[in-house]
């Protein structure tokens, strides 16, 4: 079992806890001497504070605590992804508090807290906080935000600018679009959408005043760097007088990477009333109002080329909603994590993208799955289409003939991957697009299109076909680059691994990663397994508590299968030569001449002369005979710094039928062929890319936040925010192809984000397929039954 | 203020004194202890709280502690075996129908619903039957994967060995 | 996520309960399955003084034959129950029809029929139902028991003929006349599962022309509400494909077409011609 344990389909460990119930999320902890924190939001989306009278709210039965923004002495929430990085482009910073202070810049936008004795006198308590409102008007249109005479949120934003970064070569690309035979112009609008783990976010604070020190349970993706910018930047408590822990999570698809006000609420509301417990646990509303949102773009596109199907230029424009202030990585998501691989596969030899960082009165944006790369993709994916349509050509041999050769690698894409900053620069270092393609095509029937619309039309059906061919960055990312560039957490991005053999040969590797679904403490385990040729029970993954876990960049940028293996891998790589160099103690033989088999130390030419893993990690761990300078335990740790990023791709084509009546769309089959490299667990990248899949499907056909023109959220809750159903879904057909990643080890690549970052684009162009006899060319996301339906009436049917 | 609750859970009488706003899933969660029913959302959409009420699935967030009153509970801690597995949960598991597993004990308890009165549905009907729990991990795919291998499970009769391995 | 504080009881009799009502006026709701007070209470959106749980009222369980062949369903009869009955769905097969997309399974299991007809959402399912089946609902009050027709019921949104210290007791289906079909047709809001629009038909011929037509629909204005015009530009025709867009054309008129972020008004009356033409088709379909 243990040698082909990796990239094999094995169950995963985790499960047994899920699905007894015996999983533990943040708000299933409990603890003596519990308190409960609610908190007020704002009901207004720009409105100054002129006093707040929290008199009653101390009266109420079971209340400990009131707390306003005055009563907070902390900074405001650090901003650790300025645009640009380090380059020097000027972004002018409004970061929340852990309570607002003078004003309010977005509906729940928090105002003040209450801790109580139970969460029902809490809930009840903040009913009663009085704030005296001057309401202000507000702007939620992204692009009208920039616009003379709309309301100005902050001094130092005029015209409600964030930041205009740009990336590309201008002049060059002013040229190629000049100079084209065909150009095709498109604005399109990638809409807001509201992530919605299950799981909503959480905290619980802990004071000990014995010795001055904090705990903090919170929901999070990243507790190592929460902690770093919770001590560094928010409350000036030293770092190591703070404990972050997440437990389980319920998934969080990007929302739970960021630092947020609640988590320094509750580690003040501890010390205030004396090292209790505190809990915050947000609603679902809440959730909605005061967690990230993620997209939000208005993107005009500009793709050039000639009437041979060659493109020649891609010039973009985007303007990206921020929000009312910002989240902690808010503006590297549309500039750095988008525009720099907005040419997709394709060899477009100009592109430029210039981005402006946008407020409204409205809640924050920041990396929701995908983070940049999705809006991306659908840009080049709606823009291939359309100039395919343009010059009449198949959609799939325009892709075909501009993809990146498979000899062209590693390829220096212009957008600028690479900086000229130090020459750091990254590559997209392998791919091959073609075969990915042709397989989708050939499993979906690209060939029989025309019959299968015929064939819907019998059933007063249209029907519509949609390509995407994708490639998306993962295992984010070289220090140097980020070292070189600022951008990123403007600190490092390597990940970390410790790895103990202990006295009874059980294994313990702790991560600095940390996973929200997608089976980290498996697929770890599946590699621990294979590198010291060990049963995977032997084995156990530990990650998510500083204390006891190595400092980590936490999970996201579907980082954690190409860095943190590869930090897991060698690791073991440093127990297995330790072990090696024990074992020639024990057996008293040279170390060149140990060779290891599996969990055996064996002497060459003498396998009878042996010793487990587990007898070397009795003895070394003992310590009672230690060769000269060796010393005890069998206990390593390693850091792994990235060579480069990976590049999975793929081809996804959906299938969709449009309802001639009504207009509803129905999602009938969906093909996905992609690529990411080898695999340690094939069941978990299938349901890795069924998830993304899934949600990419939802912001095409249903989900949309929508603000009315006064900032309040329309779809302020899960009956007005459509989340993709069961039965909306059909089966999913995967399929693959396997070009291993040259950048680590196991030529793994990351799966998180794939599906969402391809789906979405396939939806879209498979919906406009369907209504191309109506004459049309683009229509917005999400592709609701009324919006479908009005687009029919535009134009008579043609066929 | 508050009120006298009796409530068999898992086969167990439980007593417990409750406001009347006390919605059944604070009452299973804060006062007995069995976190295993979840809470994802305000709006009774998301059947993360799912558990059989007379052997029926309901959402707990939608039912005050004080109606369950002298009824049955079941959570998904009282659906396994000791120490083994019901055949959803197994399938569930052997299929990967979860990922960050937070739907799955409210998804599991839909299945079983569905399961009772339908012991062989299809597709299309096991999709119908779990339209009230959101999973936004799995895309449904392998959810739908589990509940038909179950489906055959019991069909079959087969005991679910316990504490089935990898 | 956690209702305001309220008084709690729980009647035994149906006289019980209707004193209660009558001595808390305007401050009492009744609970019944709970699935659309309680969310309103989590909300705050409603925060009741009083609840008045009737789930203990055993006079209000179960589903009836009424002896012209028509049904009763008690107050509290589930919507399960109804799914789950060979009697509603051979007798008044559009009741399975509307009910197996209400909601979902756990709502079904909670929530009772008459539950959504006291509480008259403009986009909930049942009242086109009933209307379209010339339903009657009994009331009963401190001062006795009153039977009202579905056609004068639903007055509003949220508003209808029950007055604070009434409560409904039963539904009563009347025995439909031979040989109709029945059919129910929708669109759903996808993230709330209620209607946009949502059409009940019960269509007859006799000798090759309609006789019978009937037809609810909801989720267009403020209340469900018989498409009269519909019904009379149908009655009489052939009941051929013409015939029925023809009248269905008729689906919208004479009400206030609602608008919201899911539907405009344009939209919604369109939706409302289409998916009374296809319950007519699909009712006809049906027809003996
Ligand atoms: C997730 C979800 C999805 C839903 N989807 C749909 C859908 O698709 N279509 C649809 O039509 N509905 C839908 N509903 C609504 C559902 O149909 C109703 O909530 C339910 O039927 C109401 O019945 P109840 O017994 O739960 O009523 P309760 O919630 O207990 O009461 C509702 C209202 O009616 C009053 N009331 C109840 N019974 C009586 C009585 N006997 N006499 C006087 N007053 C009374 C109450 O005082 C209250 O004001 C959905 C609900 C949920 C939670
Ligand atoms: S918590 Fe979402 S339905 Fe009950
Ligand atoms: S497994 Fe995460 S929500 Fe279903």
């Amino acid at each position: 079992m243990t040698t082909d344990v990796l990239g094999s389909p094995v169950k995963r460990v985790e499960d047994p806890r899920f699905i007894t119930g015996k999983g533990r999320y943040l708000d299933d902890i409990q603890m003596t001497g519990m308190t409960y924190m609610a908190i007020l939001r704002s009901p207004y989306a720009n409105a100054n504070i002129r006093s707040i009278d929290t008199s009653a709210a101390k009266a109420m039965p079971g209340v400990i605590l009131v707390l306003t923004g005055a009563d907070v002495p902390y900074n405001p929430l650090p901003m650790a992804w300025p645009a640009g990085g380090s380059s020097g482009v000027q972004n002018n910073i409004n970061m929340p508090r852990a309570l607002a202070t003078d004003d309010v810049k977005w509906t729940g936008e928090g105002v003040a807290a209450v801790i109580a004795e139970t969460p029902e006198q809490a809930a009840d308590a903040v009913e009663v906080v009085h704030v005296d409102w001057e309401p202000l008007p507000a702007v939620v249109d992204t692009e009208g935000a920039t616009q003379p005479g709309a309301p100005q949120l902050h001094e130092n934003a005029p015209n409600n600018v964030v930041f205009v970064w740009t990336v590309g070569d201008k002049a060059g690309t002013d040229a190629a679009v000049d100079a084209a035979e065909v150009v095709v112009r498109q604005r399109i609008v990638n809409q807001r959408l509201i992530p919605n783990p299950m799981e909503v976010r959480g905290d619980i604070g802990l004071y000990n005043p014995g010795t001055d020190e904090y705990t903090v349970w919170m929901s999070s993706q990243t507790p190592h760097i929460q902690r770093l910018l919770l001590t560094a930047f928010v409350t000036g408590i030293p770092e190591h007088k703070v404990r972050c822990i997440s437990p389980d999570v319920g998934g969080a698809f990007g929302t739970k990477i960021f630092c947020y006000a609640d988590m320094a609420l509750v580690m003040l509301a501890s010390k205030l009333i004396g090292g209790r417990p505190v809990k915050w646990v947000e609603t679902r509303r809440e959730n909605y109002q005061s967690t990230t949102h993620g997209r939000d773009h208005v993107t005009y596109l500009e793709i050039a080329g000639k009437r041979d199907g060659e493109v020649t230029g891609l010039r973009v424009k985007t303007y990206a909603n921020l929000g009312g202030r910002l989240s902690t990585i808010g503006p590297g998501v549309p500039t750095t994590l988008y525009a720099r691989v907005l040419a997709g596969c394709y060899k477009i030899p100009n592109v430029y993208c210039e981005v402006t960082g946008v407020y409204t009165n409205t809640t924050f944006v920041d990396a929701y799955r995908g983070a940049g790369r999705p809006e991306a993709t659908y840009v080049i994916e709606r823009a291939m289409d359309l100039f395919a349509a343009e010059i009449g050509m198949d959609r799939a041999a325009v892709r075909r003939k501009n993809f990146i050769a498979p000899d062209a690698f590693p390829y220096d894409n212009p957008s600028g991957l690479g900086t000229a900053v130090n020459g750091e620069k990254i590559y997209i270092d392998s791919g091959n697009y073609e075969p990915a393609l042709n397989k989708a095509l050939m499993t979906v029937g690209y060939d029989d299109l025309d019959k299968a619309k015929a064939e819907a039309r019998t059933r007063g059906k249209h029907l519509g076909l949609g390509l995407s061919t994708y490639i998306e960055v993962c295992g984010v990312a070289p220090s140097k680059w980020i070292g070189a560039v600022g951008e990123g957490w403007g600190a490092a991005m390597w990940e970390s691994a410790n790895l103990k053999v202990h006295l009874t040969g059980k294994v313990i590797l702790t991560m600095g990663t940390q996973p929200q679904g997608q089976g980290h403490e498996t697929t770890y385990s599946q590699i621990i397994a294979s590198e010291l040729g060990l049963a995977m029970d032997d084995i156990i993954v530990q990650h998510s508590d500083t204390l006891g876990t190595p400092f980590g960049y936490g999970s996201y940028g579907s980082r954690t299968s190409s860095v943190g293996s590869t930090a897991a891998i060698k690791a073991a790589g440093k127990v297995r030569e330790k072990a090696r160099r024990y074992a020639a103690h024990m057996l008293e033989a040279s170390v060149d001449d140990i060779e290891v088999v599996g969990a055996e130390y064996r002497v060459k030419g003498s396998p009878e002369k042996k010793k487990t893993l587990q007898e070397i990690a009795f003895a070394l761990d003992l310590g009672f005979s230690l060769p000269e300078g060796m010393e005890p335990y069998l206990d390593e740790t390693a850091y792994h710094d990235t060579p480069n990023c990976t590049w999975p791709f793929g081809t996804h084509i959906a299938v969709v039928e449009v309802d001639e009546d009504t207009g509803k769309v129905d999602l009938v089959r969906y093909v996905a062929v992609d690529d990411v490299g080898n695999k340690i667990n094939p069941m978990i990248v299938d349901g890795q890319l069924h998830g993304g899949i899934a949600q990419g499907v939802g912001q095409a056909l249903w989900e949309e936040a929508i603000y009315g023109d006064d900032g309040q959220l329309l779809s302020g809750s899960m009956l007005d925010y459509a989340l993709p159903r069961a039965s909306w879904m059909p089966n999913l057909e995967l399929d693959e192809t396997v070009t291993p990643s040259p950048v680590n080890p196991i030529g793994v690549k990351g799966v998180g984000e794939a599906g969402t970052i391809a789906s979405t684009a396939a939806v879209a162009n498979a919906v406009i397929d369907a209504l191309k006899p109506f004459g049309v060319r683009h229509l917005d996301m999400p592709f609701t039954a009324p919006k479908v339906w009005r687009a029919m009436q535009s134009q008579e049917v043609r066929s | 203020m508050t009120e006298q609750v009796r409530l068999t859970v898992n086969g167990v009488p439980r007593d417990v004194e409750v406001e009347p706003r006390r919605l059944l899933v604070q009452t299973l969660r804060e006062d007995l202890g069995l976190t295993g029913t979840h809470v994802g959302c305000d709006t009774s959409q998301c059947g993360a709280c799912t558990v059989h009420l007379d052997g029926r699935a309901v959402k707990s967030c939608t039912v005050l502690a004080i109606q369950a009153d002298g009824h049955v509970v079941t959570t998904i801690e009282g659906m396994a075996p000791d120490g083994g597995l019901h055949a959803i949960q197994a399938a569930f598991w052997a299929k990967h129908g979860l990922q960050c597993g937070f739907c799955t004990p409210g998804m599991i308890m839909s299945a079983a619903d569905l399961l009772e009165s339908n012991p062989d549905p299809t597709d299309d009907e096991i999709r119908h039957a779990i339209e009230g729990n959101i999973c936004r991990c799995t895309g449904y795919h392998n959810i739908v994967a589990a509940i038909r291998e179950a489906a055959s499970t019991l069909r079959a009769g087969t005991d679910v060995p316990a504490a089935a391995n990898a | 996520m956690i209702p305001a504080a309220f008084e709690y009881d729980r009647p035994t009799t149906v006289a019980e309960a209707v004193d209660i009502l009558a001595r808390n006026p305007g401050t009492a709701k009744v609970l019944a399955g709970g699935q659309s007070l309680l969310g309103l209470m989590r909300l705050r959106l409603a925060r009741p003084e009083r609840l008045v749980d009737i789930g203990g009222l055993a006079e209000l369980r179960g589903i009836r034959a009424l002896p012209d062949g028509g049904l009763a369903i008690g107050a509290l009869v589930t919507y399960r129950e109804v799914l789950d009955s060979a009697l509603a769905t051979s007798r008044v097969p559009l009741l399975a029809m509307a009910i197996a997309d209400i909601g979902d399974v756990q709502v079904r299991n909670r929530g009772t029929v008459a539950g959504s007809i006291a509480h008259a959402d403009p986009a909930s399912d049942m009242p086109a139902v009933v209307l379209a089946l010339e339903a009657s609902l009994v009331v009963r009050s401190g001062s006795g028991e009153r039977v009202v027709n579905a056609t004068s019921f639903f007055e509003g949104a949220f508003v209808t003929d029950l007055a604070e210290d009434e409560l409904l007791t039963e539904i009563r289906i009347p025995a439909q006349p031979t040989g109709v079909g029945m059919a129910y047709r929708h669109l759903e809001q996808p993230a709330s599962g209620y209607s946009i629009v949502g059409a009940a038909a019960v269509v007859g011929r006799t000798g090759g022309s309609i006789t019978t037509a009937r037809i609810g629909v909801t989720g267009v204005a403020d209340a469900a509400y018989r498409a009269s015009a519909v019904e009379a530009a149908l009655i009489g025709t052939d009941g051929g494909a013409a015939a029925i867009a023809a009248a269905a054309a008729h689906a919208a008129e004479g009400v206030a077409v609602g608008s919201d972020i899911h539907a405009d008004a344009i939209y919604r009356a369109e939706m409302a011609r289409v998916h009374v033409r296809r319950a007519i088709e699909a009712a006809l379909g049906a027809a003996g």
